[in-house]
């Protein structure tokens, strides 16, 4: 009588959703070693001022004898400059390093921004229906209808540069992804019995809101969130290097690639390929973490 | 040859290797069917049915596998045969018929594209116009009125019923000598099941097909079938011709299942019904998969009870059966 | 049918007029061209009169009407710069970014559902997971900086293929010039044409990928499988026709988008085509032609849209246009 539900209980009793969903993602080697590099690249962005061999805006710092010196060279000060150095003599290890925290600051906080307007669009638009819910959904179809990057450009090459503006643009462009996922799901949410239990009950609004329907928009937000951070600090880069992006004395990573454009022809790569690979390995560690997160949260998919 | 039966399974054992653990969905099956004869395999969802069906046919998916036993069509071994031999029987000589009509026609497709690819794939020498007029035979025989037309419609523009007549016809096409017709009319309404069941029988008589028809409605193999097995957890706990099965069952599962079906003559007593759950597959420990629910069960249960045959043409897995007391 | 068209073409007026208005707004919100354009010791008189020329004296709404009265007439402006009409300047440019976005879906499609439907069919294969661990790649890369890379490789290293413009020998067709028709152009085309496909090639990998994983799921594969058809009909047809819906859709919706990104990837190779026009005229404020480029795309947007929902509704039979919603 015992030993056939033990098997059953075994496989209950210890996990709790968060330890099942914890379980779940580490069964992704690759998505656990890039959520590691994710964290160090964060620290990295963090303590640049610390660790960074040199302040790369400080003007007394640079000497424009130690102007684009290959990899690995040993510049005037007798400093070390590992990835080389860019036209101003700036060490480019220092410069990627401050250009992280600037590429992070800006896709992170755009794309945190542009979550909590589409959050609250979404949400709006599913609970309360109606002409609310057109007009706002018009709103986002329209928008959606146009590529981000020429939203993006229109609405910088209006707003100016600076990195304020940008956040602005970016997330002017993404608000409507978020709203839209919102949407959606919480619409699939409340046709379903126990919102309108819920209503019958006459519980307010706002706890019908905040207490049912934003815990079940939880896990499609979440995805959505790290492949739009990713995609905004990609969208940043592009319009930096474009030169509509940041201003120069805010260089992001975008902004360094372009500054080695014009040398590349030369053959001076290193200027504009390791800032453009620091981009990459973010960009692809935030989408391999957003990958399992997708598989991991998608009841579809569940095994 | 000619006197092996149409199909023999032998201790067929397909088990799914999943992260979570072994599934040992078909666990030491085995019947026969011969020609012109119906078997019905009765059991609850996820007791093993269909996996047999798709062990059968070789069209077991990953991480599903055949583990051990045997599939004899007509004599020859099916289990470890060569993809290509698999295919040629597939369609041809073994035809199946699943459970979802809605879903086993492909919707971008038209109706002749998918019954005169049947045909072709088998005898590439029949042309275009032949195949045609094949399927439209097909469809007429399965009751479908004006087939010309139905011919060059899309799966969407037919109903249920429908849909899965389309499906019997196609199963048919290249008159098979088994057909493995697994819940057909489940998802079907009740005149309509009537009516397909019919339409199965008939054209199975006609043409001395073997048919294995999975079900886990009492009363439809009550009606149809010559032979049943009654499957549980993977095993098959009780088999023999349908009559004697159904009037005085063996073993606790089929009592508890034929009690569980509502009838007029036991109105207003009390509904049998079976206690519990049916236990997960996932690494089941041995002993009689029904013991947790059985009120008969005892110490001797943990052991997996051998297939025995207590009564001639009657086998059945159980310590402790029903012998001399009638349902 | 018609009745469906006509709803549609109406309904896109309408997109289009909303269009034009933001639009409008929008650019006329981006600096003072006066400022750019004239001399910077120029006079108060002189500004004024440069300022009247252009037509920017006038109030914000009656500058909107003239212009939908003129774009009416197919007239949206001058182009300050260049001082011809700017949709003259925007067509004029416009086959040579059709040509690369074309050729860059293309690539994108004749690699891309290949590679997708195998790692669908073996998603747990080392060749399937390798094919994913590309796309994951090609979907992290920023097109500018993969741009960067192979004008670095092949152009500078290698010297194999030219970096920039869309060379000499261009053909010309009904007076349109293409670069695909000789073998200077090809050479041209290929460094942009792989940049621009880059994405898109990720994108039709995933797509078909995850079709095909679901597609071989259903019932209707199984069933096909069942009949005894070979495993290439199998694929090529049962399941390749319904993961087509999907792509089609997409890649149809996304050719706009491609024309847009192509905007980084014209200013990178010097790709004489629109984006490479926008990006000048709005660092030097050029209004017409921006305004000129950004209804261009929402028209193209909105003949896209509504070609690929014809296609939609050839490939899927369960669509028919009469039946679809307004």
């Amino acid at each position: 009588m015992s030993a056939i539900p033990a098997g059953v209980e075994r496989a209950g009793a210890a996990e709790t959703p968060f330890r099942r969903f914890v379980s779940d993602f580490c069964e992704s080697r690759v998505a656990v070693a890039a959520l590691a590099m994710l964290a160090l690249i964060i620290a990295v962005a963090l303590l640049a001022p610390w660790i960074a061999p040199q302040d790369p805006y400080d003007l007394r710092q640079l000497d424009l004898l130690d102007s684009k010196m290959p990899p690995g060279s040993v510049g005037g000060g007798g400093m070390l400059h590992l990835l080389g150095t860019d036209a101003q003599g700036r060490d480019m290890l220092s410069a990627i390093m401050y250009g992280l925290r600037t590429s992070l600051a800006v896709g992170v906080g755009a794309s945190f921004g542009a979550m909590f307007i589409g959050l609250a669009a979404g949400l709006i638009a599913a609970y309360f229906g109606g002409l609310i819910e057109t007009v706002i959904m018009r709103t986002v179809d329209m928008q959606l209808s146009f590529p981000s990057i020429l939203v993006a450009l229109i609405l910088v090459a209006g707003l100016g540069q600076g990195v304020d503006k940008i956040i602005i643009a970016l997330m002017a462009v993404q608000w409507a992804y978020y709203a839209r996922t919102v949407r959606g799901t919480a619409l699939v949410e409340r046709r379903k019995e126990y919102i309108e239990a819920a209503r019958c009950l006459a519980l307010g609004h706002r706890r019908v809101v905040f207490r049912h329907l934003l815990p079940n928009c939880l896990p499609p937000l979440i995805v959505v969130n790290t492949v739009l951070v990713a995609s905004a600090i990609s969208l940043e880069a592009t319009l930096s290097f474009l030169g509509l992006g940041l201003p120069i004395t805010k260089p992001s990573l975008g902004l360094l690639i372009a500054n080695g454009f014009q040398f590349l022809l030369s053959g001076k790569y290193w200027i504009s390929f390791f800032p453009g690979v620091a981009l990459l390995i973010i960009i692809m560690c935030i989408n391999l973490v957003g990958d399992q997160l997708r598989d991991v949260l998608n009841p579809r998919l569940q095994r | 040859m000619s006197d092996a039966p149409t199909l023999a399974v032998e201790s067929l054992r397909t088990h799914f290797f999943t992260k979570s653990g072994v599934v040992k969905a078909v666990d030491d099956v085995g019947f026969t069917v011969g020609a012109g004869k119906v078997l019905g395999i009765v059991g609850e969802s996820g007791s093993g049915k269909t996996v047999t069906a798709f062990s059968i046919i070789g069209l077991v998916d990953p991480p599903g596998r055949i583990v051990g036993g045997r599939v004899l069509f007509k004599g020859e071994e099916l289990v470890g045969a060569p993809e290509e031999r698999l295919r040629h029987l597939r369609g041809s000589r073994i035809a199946m018929i699943f459970q979802d009509p809605m879903m086993t026609l492909n919707p971008v497709l038209r109706i002749d594209t998918q019954m005169i690819e049947a045909v072709r794939a088998h005898d590439s020498a029949v042309g275009k116009d032949e195949a045609r007029g094949r399927a439209r035979d097909a469809l007429g025989r399965v009751g479908i009125p004006s087939p010309d037309e139905r011919l060059r419609g899309y799966p969407h523009q037919f109903s249920g019923g429908m849909r899965q007549r389309v499906a019997i016809a196609i199963a048919l096409l290249n008159k098979p000598d088994l057909v493995i017709a697994d819940e057909p009319t489940t998802a079907l309404d009740v005149t309509i099941q009537g009516q397909i069941l019919y339409e199965a029988q008939k054209l199975c008589r006609e043409t001395g097909a073997a048919m294995i028809w999975i079900t886990h409605d009492l009363s439809v193999i009550a009606g149809l079938a010559d032979e049943v097995c009654v499957m549980y957890a993977g095993r098959v706990v009780e088999s023999g011709a349908v009559d004697q099965v159904l009037d005085a069952p063996l073993h606790p599962y089929t009592r508890g299942l034929i009690g569980s079906v509502p009838s007029r003559n036991a109105r207003g007593r009390p509904l049998m019904q079976i206690p519990g759950m049916t236990p997960s597959l996932i690494d089941l420990p041995p002993g009689c998969a029904f013991r947790t629910r059985c009120a008969r069960a005892d110490a001797a249960c943990a052991e997996t009870p051998p297939m025995t045959e207590p009564l001639p043409g009657r086998k059945m897995r159980c310590f402790h059966p029903h012998l001399g007391a009638s349902a | 049918m018609l009745v469906y068209l006509i709803r549609r073409l109406m309904q896109s007026v309408v997109v289009l007029c909303v269009m034009s208005l933001l639009v409008f707004l929008g650019v006329f919100a981006i600096g003072d061209p006066v400022q750019i354009l004239i001399n910077p010791l120029a006079d108060q008189a002189e500004i004024d009169r440069a300022t009247a020329a252009l037509g920017l004296d006038q109030p914000l709404w009656r500058q909107y009407w003239l212009f939908l009265v003129n774009a009416a007439r197919g007239d949206l402006g001058r182009s300050f710069v260049y001082n011809v009409p700017a949709i003259g300047l925007i067509l004029e440019r416009m086959p040579a970014t059709l040509e690369l976005a074309v050729t860059a879906t293309f690539f994108g499609v004749i690699l891309g559902v290949p590679l997708g439907m195998l790692a669908g069919l073996k998603p747990a294969s080392p060749v399937g997971k390798s094919i994913m661990a590309a796309s994951i790649l090609g979907f992290s890369l920023p097109t500018f900086w993969v741009g960067l890379m192979l004008i670095m490789v092949f152009a500078v290293e290698l010297g194999w293929l030219p970096s920039t413009g869309r060379g000499a020998a261009t053909c010309s067709l009904l007076g349109l010039k293409f670069s695909l028709c000789t073998v200077d152009g090809l050479r041209h085309i290929l460094l942009p044409a792989l940049n621009l496909a880059l994405f898109k090639l990720s994108l039709v990998i995933r797509l078909s990928r995850a079709g095909t994983r679901e597609v071989v799921l259903q019932d209707y594969v199984k069933f096909a499988r069942a009949k005894g058809l070979p495993q290439s009909r199998v694929v090529w047809l049962h399941v390749f026709k319904n993961i087509t819906i999907p792509i089609v859709t997409v890649l149809g919706l996304e050719l706009g988008s491609t024309i847009a990104f192509a905007v980084v990837t014209e200013w990178i190779f010097a790709w004489p085509g629109m984006g490479k026009l926008i990006i000048e005229s709005i660092n030097v404020l050029d209004r017409p032609v921006i305004v000129a480029y950004l209804l261009v795309i929402v028209f193209m947007f909105i003949v896209i849209n509504l070609a690929v929902d014809v296609a939609y509704s050839v490939l899927d039979p369960r669509v028919r246009l009469s039946e679809q919603r307004a």
